[in-house]
């Protein structure tokens, strides 16, 4: 029989734990694939983060390193300032990244740290149980706003690619999502080209990806994909924000990700 | 090698840590450590380091989280105020079983405070500073001199037993100058083999993980017993003290630090008015030599507390005493620091009754 | 022997420069020192002042509560430290700034118009080593030797003239 599919060498054989209909399964694989493909596996380091994919370092098949909440940006400097040689790169959520993260991410990112960042933004708190986050929708529903994010409480949700978008060192952006198989395609090619980012020594490297909390949305797998095409991607819009290969002048890079 | 510098407290620490093999530093400026940042820019690039001025000591404490997981020997510094900032990341480092080092040139607390020289992190520094089960090997020079050598041996018990590391300094041992002479040669880093849990380049072996979290039922707690053994081992090798005249006084001073030197101004004065005085210096304040302190409260009538904070350091000598002797105390916080006659009227007090 | 030293006076009179001269010049001396300066908040008010102790046998406290010799280099130093002299102690005046007189019946005074020898031999800058020049003389802590040696190697980067300026200034400090 033909095979036509094969696990990644990238990933461990241990099952993981994530609810049904979670995007962090699917972006781990790309993950996992990315690293196979580019041959970089044996001298890649995973930071985790905390939040639900805290057992990432048991699922991807290369050295890894849990840190303090939001931190990750930092504890990849560390070990990519002093091992050039090694491919590092953060796997985040949006609390973690946007929210107590914030610092590290923005000065990461000004110092064109040559990382990569795979950003998860599922608009929630997952494993603390579906609080707000950075990144909850105006009116999205979660236990610390149950009657919906409003804006004269909580303010507005962070757009994190238009915002690292302003900052020089910021070498590759993307905004991509896994709500369907196009676009799960474009998500790889994206992990990709940020990875290729930090072998080729271009910077500081992004990957956002809008990704589906069913579980704490309360919605069954299926509506959770209607709320990222509905509701996330019109307020997230996807697109490449910063690309060091067909940068032209920097200030007009910014205003044309933003107007698109 | 044996030659004579006059440098600064600060610049001594820097200097130290890095002929122990130091090659990564990151930190945020603040009074009064700024020398060592300072100092760490230009010089450890000269011998192929790397220094980072973090975004904040949060971000500091955990580019050396993340540098310590490969192996290398690690560096950050801060005073008191961002001392607070790190401890997640310590607790951290001592939860994932790394080894670093940093130093806390201590300022008056709490809160902003001011920057003058304090003792007042004393409880922070020794019962570990963080959150969890875990102590810090705790080193409390005295001297430019001491500055420059204790970071050798804070790497050194930092890598044996797998820990974190710490110089307990304050503003006068950080801004003064003195004459520094290293008891060392230079450590090249690069003939000490990785260890064998660094990440790294991984060809040819399995995959290795640095963290400090484990959700399996009863799996933390067995972890964290077997990491009370090597605290015992610690407190067992590694305690380290300093004292003169124990053979003969009837009073007992004690203190750590630049406070001990002016104690030692304070105990002269006494000798020479013919008055049978003491000094006992703990070295490492954890582990704290209990063992010296309880042989010496068989042998005097009374023990002088002197310390530049309310009565932190004061506890360690009372639970190794375990009311053995009457101990007097002299605190002095918020940047204030003794003289020598100060303690001297004290001492005199004590022996009149 | 045993000199407790304060030095205090305005940022930018040299006084920091100063202590660090001296202790380096003792340490070539090979005598015991420590410097110990007042620092940061403390530095922006525009008032600098440092402790230097020179010793033949171990210094212990490197604090100067009491000093032996005091060098004030301008007004609000004399007010600050004038009364904390040791009895038997010495206190050195820049009277080209300082027109307080002492009161106190048990210190030596030593006047010294160190800006006016300074603007003499050529620049503003060196008042501190005519103040130098007095201290080590009156209290024989340090080698004039010693200092001038240390001079070199303390302003490496100075210019020729400007260390035999330094040096003159040491020397003419002498004669107060």
């Amino acid at each position: 029989m033909k095979k036509v599919f094969e696990k990644t060498n990238g990933l461990t054989d241990v099952p993981m734990r994530y609810c049904p209909g979670c995007g962090h399964g699917i972006a781990h694989r790309l993950v996992g694939e990315v690293i196979e493909e580019l041959g970089v596996r044996e001298r890649t380091i995973a930071v985790v983060p905390v939040g639900c994919s805290v057992f990432l370092d048991e699922y991807v098949n290369c050295d890894g390193i849990q840190g303090p909440h939001g931190r990750g940006p930092a504890i990849a400097t560390g070990i990519k300032r002093t091992h050039p040689e090694c491919i590092v790169f953060s796997y985040q959520g949006d609390g973690d990244l946007a929210s107590i993260g914030m610092a590290e991410t923005i000065h990461s990112a000004a110092r064109s740290e040559n990382i990569t960042i795979v950003f998860i933004n599922n608009a929630i708190y997952g494993m603390t149980g579906g609080q707000m986050a950075p990144t909850t929708l105006i009116g999205m529903r979660a236990t610390t706003c149950p009657s919906g994010r409003s804006i004269e409480v909580n303010g507005y949700p962070i757009r994190m690619c238009e915002l690292l978008a302003t900052l020089p060192g910021a070498s590759y952006l993307a905004r991509t999502s896994v709500d369907k198989p196009a676009n799960i395609i474009k998500t790889k090619k994206a992990i990709k080209k940020a990875f290729e980012t930090q072998i080729q020594k271009k910077g500081f490297s992004m990957v956002e990806i809008l990704s589906p909390c069913p579980t704490d949305w309360g919605m069954t797998p299926r509506v959770a994909l209607k709320r990222v095409q509905n509701e996330m991607i019109p307020y997230f819009p996807l697109g490449v924000y910063r690309d060091w290969e067909s940068r032209g002048k920097k200030e007009d890079d910014v205003k044309v990700a933003i107007e698109a | 090698m044996a030659e004579k510098t006059l440098m600064k407290g600060n610049e001594a620490l820097a200097e130290g840590a890095v002929r122990a093999g130091c090659r990564f530093f990151a930190g945020y400026p603040i009074t009064p450590q700024n020398e060592v940042p300072e100092y760490m820019s230009w010089r450890l690039p000269q011998e192929g380091g790397f220094f980072i001025q973090a975004e904040s000591e949060v971000a500091a404490i955990n580019m050396i989280f993340g540098a310590a997981s490969t192996g290398i020997r690690v560096m950050t510094s801060s005073s008191s105020p961002g001392i607070s900032l790190k401890q997640e990341g310590i607790s951290y480092c001592a939860g994932a079983d790394l080894p670093i080092f940093y130093a806390n040139v201590v300022r008056g607390g709490p809160g902003l405070g001011n920057i003058a020289p304090a003792q007042s992190d004393y409880f922070q520094s020794t019962r570990g500073g963080g959150h969890g089960d875990y102590r810090v090997f705790v080193m409390a020079p005295n001297s430019a001199t001491e500055m420059a050598n204790f970071p050798k041996r804070c790497y050194d018990v930092a890598f044996k037993y797998r820990v974190p590391s710490m110089i307990l300094a304050d503003g006068l041992l950080g801004q003064m100058m003195e004459p520094v002479e290293f008891d060392f040669e230079p450590i090249d880093p690069g003939s000490i083999p990785a260890p064998d849990w660094a990440l790294g380049v991984a060809t040819g072996r399995n995959k290795r993980v640095v963290k400090s979290y484990d959700l399996r039922p009863g799996r933390l707690e067995d972890w964290n017993i077997e990491r009370q053994k090597k605290f015992e081992m610690i407190e067992a090798e590694e305690c380290d003290w300093d004292g003169e005249g124990l053979e003969d006084c009837e009073l007992l001073v004690s203190s750590y630090g630049s406070c001990s030197r002016i104690s030692k101004s304070a105990v002269k004065l006494a000798r020479d008015s013919g008055l049978a005085v003491g000094l006992l210096r703990p070295i490492t304040l954890y582990p704290f030599p209990k063992k010296i302190f309880r042989d010496m409260a068989r042998k005097v009538k009374n023990i002088l507390v002197v310390e530049m904070s309310l009565g932190q350091y004061v506890e360690d000598v009372q639970l190794s005493v375990e009311g053995a002797v009457p101990i007097h105390f002299h605190g002095r916080p918020g940047g204030g620091i003794p003289t020598a006659e100060e303690i001297f009227e004290i001492v005199k007090k004590i022996m009149r009754k | 022997m045993y000199q407790g030293i304060i030095v205090a006076g305005f940022g930018g009179q040299g006084v920091i420069s100063m202590g660090i001269m001296l202790a380096y010049a003792g340490m070539v001396d090979n005598k015991h020192v420590t410097f110990f300066p007042a620092y940061g908040a403390e530095m922006r008010g525009g008032t600098a002042n440092c402790s230097v102790i020179v010793s033949t046998d171990e210094v212990d406290s490197p604090v100067v509560g009491q000093p032996d010799s005091l060098l004030v280099m301008n007004e609000p130093s004399f007010a600050k430290f004038e009364p904390t002299i040791r009895p038997g102690g010495r206190l050195f005046i820049n009277t080209s700034l300082v027109s307080s007189k002492s009161k106190r019946k048990d210190i030596q005074v030593i006047d010294v118009p160190a800006n006016k020898v300074a603007e003499e031999i050529g620049t503003l800058k060196i008042a501190n080593m005519v103040m130098a020049g007095a201290l080590i003389k009156h209290t024989g802590a340090i080698a004039r030797d010693a200092i001038i040696k240390s001079l070199g190697i303390v302003y490496s980067r100075a210019k020729p003239e400007m260390l035999k300026m330094n040096e003159t200034a040491i020397k003419r400090g002498g004669e107060f």
